[in-house]
């Protein structure tokens, strides 16, 4: 008998694939792996980056190759896509848990207060809006004094 | 789809990014503070991307077998499309601010207008971009608000900034015939009317700022047919060497 691997079965096992610049959340929970496809022996990965110039899609793409690898699936065709542009609306829910449980302030909709993520005071104030990688901005918050990082949303203005 | 007129066209795209982003990202390690250092190079890397995104457009059309690496790294400056104003020396913070805010207005204007592209690749790679360009374009407007209404001395500076700067930004609207003919086949939007959206923000703006548009000046043009300033070539002379000395070098 030929035992056939299925996609969903490829998805599970990239859970363990996780960002590289948030080591906590899996490519899955940021919404960077959006399919996997089997087709006889191939098996190809679709991922999209999240901003255009992401250092860490070469790391990403390494990373996947080697989860793969682990589960006798080699030359996997990992497919870079352009659509559909990335927004922190693909964030699944478990994936902003772990991102506040990290420290990270996870993204908010456009104008709304910013929670810290060590004492949950709204009252914070933007540092630059540009952190330590271009996803996140720097806060501050003024009643515990902790500065963090947020991750920005990230989504067209309509 | 007409390929002839689409390489060009994604070149000039790809290689306004390209030269915004090198010209950025020499401000690595000499922000005025560090916050400011990071950012200006973070926005540096998503416009580097933009660039990369546009180049994969020009290969995926190109007649020879060319790579992204080849059109950013092994062209020489007649080879180049970009506006002159790109190439400028960055100057100083007062200058990079102006001149970003004035790239930032334009690239928001095109890529919302590029989003309704009817080559679908263009489309998409202008929706991503865009996305990133909106936060460029609120930091660069808040420095220009703050700078003009800080000091009399960051005022003066922003001041010279424009009249240094303004007779360079007609040309980033400036088409050909191929251009004139990817707008009637519905690919590139009309660029007059991407200005005259482009002169009642900006012009509104500056008079916000209290600054004063200069009157007279020489009027930058060539980039398209790919005559450049001086600067340029300094550009890419450093840009490139590494490919230049190492050819087929990868990270």
């Amino acid at each position: 008998m030929v035992m056939t691997t299925t996609a969903a079965q490829i998805e599970g096992w990239l859970e363990a694939v996780k960002d590289p610049e948030i080591p906590v959340i899996s490519i899955k929970e940021l919404g960077i792996l959006q399919s996997v496809d089997v087709d006889g022996d191939v098996v190809t990965v679709n991922i999209i980056p999240t901003y255009s110039g992401c250092p860490a899609m070469y790391a990403i793409k390494e990373d996947i190759t080697a989860a793969l690898a682990a589960r006798q699936i080699t030359n996997p065709n990992i497919k870079i896509h352009n659509a559909p542009a990335w927004t922190t609306d693909m964030i699944s829910e478990s994936g902003r848990e772990k991102m506040h449980a990290y420290g990270i302030a996870p993204p908010v909709a456009r104008g709304h207060a910013v929670a810290c993520p060590l004492c949950h005071s709204k009252n914070t104030e933007v540092i630059s809006q540009f952190g330590s990688t271009a996803c996140k901005a720097l806060y501050r918050c003024l009643d515990c004094a902790e500065p963090f990082d947020h991750f920005k949303c990230h989504a067209p203005i309509l | 789809m007409d390929a002839q007129h689409l390489y060009p066209y994604f070149l000039r795209l790809a290689d306004t990014s390209m030269t915004m982003s090198q010209r950025l990202s020499e401000w690595c390690g000499h922000g005025p503070y560090l916050e400011e250092d990071v950012a200006l190079t973070n926005v540096a890397l998503d416009t580097m991307g933009h660039a990369n995104l546009f180049y994969q457009l020009a290969v995926e059309v190109a007649d020879d077998d060319v790579t992204v690496d080849d059109l950013a790294f092994l062209r020489d400056a007649h080879d180049y499309r970009n506006p002159l104003l790109t190439e400028l020396p960055r100057g100083d913070f007062a200058y990079t601010m102006m001149k970003q805010y004035f790239v930032d207005v334009y690239a928001l204007l095109l890529y919302r207008a590029l989003t309704e592209s009817c080559y679908q690749p263009l489309s998409d790679v202008a929706k991503k971009a865009l996305i990133e360009v909106q936060y460029h374009h609120e930091r660069s407007h808040e420095w220009l608000k703050r700078l003009c209404m800080s000091t009399e001395e960051a005022h003066q500076k922003m001041q010279k900034a424009l009249d240094d700067l303004w007779f360079y930004t007609p040309e980033l609207f400036e088409t050909d015939a191929g251009i004139q003919a990817l707008h009637e086949q519905g690919t590139a939007p009309d660029m007059s009317v991407i200005q005259s959206e482009w002169s009642s923000m900006v012009e509104t703006h500056l008079a916000q700022c209290q600054l004063i548009l200069p009157e007279t000046g020489w009027v930058a043009t060539g980039g398209l047919q790919g005559e450049h300033s001086e600067h340029l070539g300094y550009m890419l002379a450093e840009m490139q060497f590494l490919q230049r000395a190492y050819p087929g070098c990868e990270w």
